[in-house]
């Protein structure tokens, strides 16, 4: 009987795994082309999902040939085995077999940019001491080609110790070899020991040598390097007692004092000095278009100027391009919705399918516009290269304002949509930062709380001049501004507080121009979308439906017969457990000059701020579509009991300052929390922003009215 | 350590330097390290951001961005120009 292989998968992988000839880490460098490859490699065959507890996505692919399937674990781009960020630790843990519910890996495709070998050898060398099988993909050879470098693959795979496959993952060059390659991976036999550092291998020996179970080399290297630490705690317990007590002294004689990360750096950046020198047949010289665009935006100014315009346009695009699509949506679902009525007559359930469900479905995929086309110009603008250095251009003045130099698009896109702006988050490496911008972002004016300005605007702000501008300009610019400040200052206060933190370190790969793939942009557009209806769109929808229910129900039937159909329903609404609601709340409501009309609109408003004009329509009883003019004329008339006039301007402003604060989005709450991964900081940034807005409304009525 | 003398951010636009020693003692600086900024390697200041600040260099044909408090870690040996 044939040697029965060893067995290494724990009950809850055995769904997945059972079917995997072999689990392959893929691994480099941020910007290596790793990405670009991992697409190639698998095609749609591929999944997105999240690492245990952490928001760092888990992207893993398969790919099969006559006899077997592998698959392919995407690994966060990582410098070094010492972890400094969560992505890096993500990686490293895979890496070692340390990740839960990540099968350990069974080799190693390390991913090598022909353009940037030195930092990709530094990394590359550590993975050949894993002792497991390794190939390396050298990618973008072709701009390496045109950059001048010639690379002798011959003589860096004799130096490393490891098969090297030149490809150009842009056409496929070189990818039917390094397939083959992968999908036999085990055939290949794991590196011999390039001992780079003499004196840490022999640390590493001694401990091997007086522990009783078998440890892998360069886990032990790591733990010399970095000390005992939570993330390798398990690997520190399997030592003997003995080991343990000399892991300590060991580390001292080594590093002396001398900081052990900044030695591993020393030792292995002149190896790969050395070995540069003998593979790299000519410097890079800096020639190409590439370079010249580089060279023209690196000066200050110029690339100041660019990185102005490419904000105007990505601006411009989410704004304006994306508002004809979604009129068509919205069009298209009140007519379906007026389809339902039509054929199934007017009933609890005609309501339910027109009001509640499509009209739920409408405000999920109203977002898709704005969401596709910024992250068309994210990804576009990240695989080119240019977000780096836009963040790098930004850096200082985002800093003044507690941010970081990559908050500027997820913060200039919240102008369209704060729901892509937080997703576009993900560029910001330190989670304070991120956070910090998160909670920003739905401060700046969306084009959600547009048309509630512009109703309240022009019904109540006179149209007179002030110098050459317009007053109702001046509000509507003023709220505009308004937003920005209260967003910088919890930003700032945030940073102050709650996210107060070391400084991230502010080292920025900035890479060269480069020419997107598109097959990779497909694919992140298309992750990106499906994230969104799946974990934001079940939010959206579910809120819609409630709000639908809560709005409708109870029914009466003691309304009169002989008033038009319009009165009805604002009878209907007023009885209704959201009328009913509004009136519960109207004393909460009435320090702000609130009766409960504008309460329950309120209220039906927090899960789609635009939501208000369509309820004010119903309870003013000018029908829920009806044009602005005609609304604007009812609220203007509006009287309170004692026949004062409703809406004065202090509760106006009061009502403004309450929208422009107030975190009325169900959309951005489901994705605050899909990007944390935790409901603290979406209940946070609800609870802060109503809080904000109420007291921003009591305090304008009050002053205004005293 | 202390480092005294041309550093990385005394560099003019344009100039070459090779890294001559690095005050370590700063985590910051140490991650810096691991991105090659390490003694023996030679570097080119690339551009500035408005103000001068944060700074580009280039490493071995990539691009690094560091503030100027972190550049003047790195004590360099200016390399003659045309050299």
């Amino acid at each position: 009987m044939a040697e029965q292989p060893e067995i290494r998968i724990s009950p809850d992988q055995i769904t997945v795994a059972k079917r995997i000839d072999a689990s392959i880490a893929v691994v480099g460098t941020p910007n290596c082309g790793k990405s670009t490859l991992f697409n190639r490699l698998t095609g749609l065959k591929q999944r997105i999902g999240n690492y245990p507890g952490v928001t760092v996505e888990r992207h893993v692919g398969y790919f099969r040939t006559e006899d077997s399937t592998t698959e392919l674990v995407d690994l966060p781009g990582t410098h070094s085995l010492s972890a400094h960020s969560l992505e890096e630790q993500i990686a490293v843990d895979v890496i070692f077999g340390r990740m839960e519910g990540t099968r350990a890996p069974d080799g190693i495709l390390a991913v090598l940019d022909a353009t940037n070998l030195y930092q990709g050898l530094f990394f590359v060398q550590q993975l050949t001491e894993l002792e497991l099988p390794t190939v390396v993909a050298l990618t973008m050879t072709d701009a390496a080609e045109m950059a001048g470098i010639e690379i002798d693959t011959t003589e860096l795979s004799a130096l490393l110790g490891v098969p090297v496959y030149p490809v150009v993952a842009t056409t496929g060059a070189g990818l039917d070899m390094l397939r083959r390659a992968i999908a036999n991976i085990r055939d290949i036999a794991p590196p011999r020991h390039v001992r780079v550092w003499p004196e840490l291998a022999e640390a590493a020996d001694k401990l091997v040598k007086d522990s009783n179970e078998p440890l892998r080399f360069a886990e032990i290297e790591r733990l010399l390097i970095d000390g005992e630490t939570e993330a390798n705690a398990e690997f520190v317990a399997k030592l003997s007692d003995e080991a343990r007590t000399e892991l300590e002294p060991l580390r001292e004689a080594l590093f002396q004092g001398d900081p052990p990360v900044a030695r591993d750096a020393r030792v292995r950046y002149a190896w790969v000095r050395d070995v540069l020198v003998k593979v790299q047949k000519s410097a890079p010289r800096y020639v190409s278009w590439r370079t010249r665009i580089t060279d023209f935006f690196n000066r200050p100014v110029p690339g100041t100027i660019g990185l102005f315009l490419v904000m105007a346009v990505v601006f411009q695009a989410v704004f304006a391009w994306a508002t004809p699509l979604m009129d068509i949506i919205d069009e298209s679902t009140a007519s379906l919705a007026g389809a339902v009525f039509d054929r199934l007559g007017d009933s609890w359930f005609s309501s339910l399918i027109a009001d509640g469900v499509i009209s739920g479905v409408g405000a999920v995929i109203i977002f898709l516009p704005q969401i596709v086309i910024l992250f068309l110009f994210i990804i576009l603008l990240e695989d080119s290269g240019y977000l780096a250095r836009a963040a790098y251009l930004m850096d200082r003045v985002m800093r003044s304002v507690g941010l970081s130099g990559q908050s500027i698009i997820p913060m200039i896109s919240s102008f369209a949509c704060a729901v892509p702006g937080i997703m576009a988050t993900r560029v910001i490496p330190n989670r304070r930062d991120r956070i910090a911008t998160i909670l920003a972002a739905p401060f700046m004016t969306c084009s959600a709380r547009l048309p509630v300005y512009a109703l309240l605007i022009a019904a109540f702000v006179p149209a007179t001049k002030v110098g050459i501008l317009n007053l109702q300009g001046l509000v509507l610019f003023g709220l505009y501004m308004f937003g920005i400040v209260m967003g910088v200052l919890t930003a700032l206060i945030m940073r102050q507080s709650a996210l107060r933190g070391p400084k991230p370190p502010f080292a920025l790969m900035l890479p060269e121009f480069r020419r997107p793939n598109l097959q990779t942009v497909a694919f992140q557009l298309l992750g990106r979308a499906k994230v969104f209806l799946k974990r934001a769109g079940t939010v959206i929808f579910a809120v819609a439906v409630i709000i639908w229910a809560l709005a409708y129900f109870p029914r009466s039937d003691e309304i009169p017969a002989h008033v038009d159909e319009n009165t009805a329903a604002a009878m209907q609404l007023e009885q209704s457990w959201l009328g009913r609601a509004g009136k519960v709340v109207e004393p909460v409501f009435e320090p702000l000059g609130w009766d409960w009309r504008v309460s329950s609109a309120v209220i039906a408003s927090f899960p789609a701020r635009e939501v208000v004009i369509a309820v004010l329509g119903t309870v003013y009883a000018v029908g829920d579509d009806a044009d602005e003019a005609t609304l604007s004329e009812r609220l203007k008339n509006a009287k309170r009991p004692d026949g004062s006039p409703m809406y004065t301007l202090p509760m106006v402003v009061g009502l403004l300052i309450f929208y422009a604060l107030c975190l009325q989005c169900a959309a951005t709450v489901a994705i605050i929390r899909r990007e944390t991964n935790s409901w603290r900081w979406p209940i946070f940034a609800w609870s802060y922003m109503t809080v904000l807005g109420y007291v921003g409304a009591l305090l304008a009525y009050q002053i205004g009215t005293a | 350590m202390s480092i005294n003398g041309n550093t990385l951010a005394s560099l003019k636009r344009g100039q070459k330097g090779i890294i001559q020693a690095v005050d370590a003692s700063d985590p910051q600086v140490q991650r810096l390290m691991v991105l090659g900024l390490v003694e023996g390697a030679e570097v080119e200041h690339a551009s500035s951001a408005i103000g001068g600040d944060p700074m580009e260099f280039r490493l071995f044909g990539c691009g690094i961005s560091l503030r100027q408090e972190h550049a003047r870690h790195f004590q360099v040996a200016p390399v003659a120009a045309g050299g």
